[in-house]
């Protein structure tokens, strides 16, 4: 039987995983590398680096970093934040990850997604979307770029069909809403999302407990569940997070 | 290059399918001897053979022609040493594939299927599912039955022979996720991206002893 994926996300600046926190802004947690090399042994089933290193003169610094992460760790993981052009998407994925992620450049750009498709196949590009409750819009949902921080005229069900249509392998769908809060997962938004498209939904923001995944998964019917703070800062493990999913019946890689 | 004093040297092929880089740092961490190459002459003179390959059926058929590379995987076959297909490089070793109806190698009777979208599945065939093995094949030694091996496929082998299927996996249907034929072995997932047992599996097939066969 096909697993419930539990991935991990780390965001980079600088070179250095980091964390938003509420009035501090950013605050720098630790090695994006010794935490991958962690995670693998607690049996992460994937990873994701997000980039938000600012100034484009550093962004060399996320290519050495995911070349050292492809020599120690043998699960798939994926590349986002400031990538743009096929340029962008060959250099993360010569350095060794197997995906790349777009999600604002996506939706100024939409013919990113089908060239990325064209030149290194569906399963390489990873679509990015950052929804929020918008009940001007048709499915309740519309999307956000830069981070949240702007609204686009876009329905977020249509947009994951568009997204589809176009050639994405899967879709990280973060809910704005949710995220941060941990409270958990939006429920409503994954299982509609989910249901909808014929390609994987990765259901990302709002994770703070193991229930919280076994919800996502039995109620918004999400393919994969992305964590970031649970493992960061509040104590929790993968292996963990897998047993209390597996004493509830949901299929894991153990 | 790693090196390791025992082991023998390993051809990876290179025909611009996907990403060999994943396969290569495997191959570098387990301290085996490899090389990447392209040249049917090099590759044919290697003492075992990884065939990887992430893409489409007919683009790589027709890229392995142009650099003569289908002579040289019939001629390695016959050979005798082992070769090791990963994911494309496990479907394109059968008869053909429904991917573009393209005509493949041949080396083993059967052919690549497309999983039917009316199973309400998600495609591709994307993530860790298990393996369960039909005996015991050397490829799979101190592998624990029904392990997890990471998948990305919208098409999946089908080897006419049931003799030559040595592992199985359910998705909508039970498929063939891994076969061997005499010194063949085809394998649909990514040992290279399954954890501590995928490199478990690439360790034991770039073993000195062992020479192709159950």
């Amino acid at each position: 039987m096909l697993q419930k994926r539990i991935i991990v996300c780390l965001d980079v600046r600088d070179g250095k995983t980091t964390k938003g926190i509420k009035f501090k802004g950013n605050v720098d947690i630790g090695d994006p590398v010794q935490m991958a090399e962690e995670y693998y042994k607690q049996g992460v089933d994937e990873l994701v680096f997000y980039d938000i290193t600012a100034s484009s003169e550093k962004r060399g610094i996320m290519i050495d970093l995911v070349s050292q992460v492809a020599e120690k760790i043998f699960i798939p993981f994926s590349v986002g934040g400031g990538i743009r052009t096929l340029e962008d998407m060959k250099k993360v994925i010569l350095a060794g990850a197997e995906k790349v992620s777009v999600n604002s450049s996506a939706v100024l750009n939409p013919s990113i997604i089908s060239e990325g498709a064209a030149h290194f196949g569906k399963q390489c590009i990873v679509v990015g979307m950052d929804v929020e409750a918008d009940i001007s819009k048709p499915s309740g949902y519309g999307i956000v770029i830069n981070g949240g921080r702007k609204r686009v005229d876009l329905d977020a069900y249509e947009w994951a069909k568009k997204v589809e249509a176009l050639g994405a392998g899967e879709i990280v769908l973060n809910s704005i809403d949710a995220d941060g809060t941990k409270e958990g997962y939006e429920l409503k938004l994954t299982r509609m999302i989910s249901e909808g498209v014929g390609i994987p939904v990765i259901a990302s923001g709002g994770a703070g407990t193991s229930q919280h995944l076994v919800d996502v998964f039995n109620k918004g019917k999400a393919d994969a569940a992305l964590i970031a703070s649970m493992v960061h800062m509040d104590g929790y493990t993968v292996g963990g997070i897998k047993e209390y999913l597996k004493n509830r019946n949901i299929p894991v890689r153990i | 290059m790693g090196n390791r004093g025992d082991s023998l040297k390993v051809g990876i092929i290179d025909y611009d399918a996907g990403n060999l880089k994943s396969v290569e740092t495997a191959l570098k961490y387990l301290g085996a001897e490899y090389f990447v190459s392209s040249d049917p002459d090099r590759l044919l003179k290697s003492d075992k053979l990884i065939f990887p390959g992430v893409g489409e059926a007919y683009s790589s058929m027709e890229i392995l022609k142009t650099r003569s590379l289908d002579i040289m995987l019939r001629d390695y076959f016959i050979k005798g040493n082992p070769i090791l297909g990963i994911c494309l490089g496990c479907q394109i070793v059968l008869d053909s594939s429904e991917e573009r109806d393209t005509s493949c190698l041949g080396l083993v009777p059967g052919n690549s299927k497309e999983f039917s979208h009316n199973m309400g599945l998600k495609i591709p065939h994307m993530g860790w599912n298990q393996v369960k093995q039909s005996g015991q094949h050397y490829l799979f030694t101190d592998i624990p039955d029904n392990s997890s091996f990471y998948f990305v496929h919208s098409y999946y082998p089908e080897p006419s022979s049931p003799g030559t299927t040595i592992a199985k996996t359910d998705y909508g249907i039970s498929f063939s996720s891994a076969f061997s034929m005499e010194n063949l072995v085809a394998v649909q997932f990514h040992p290279e991206k399954s954890g501590p047992h995928g490199l478990k599996m690439l360790d034991n097939f770039i073993k000195p002893n062992w020479k192709g066969g159950q």
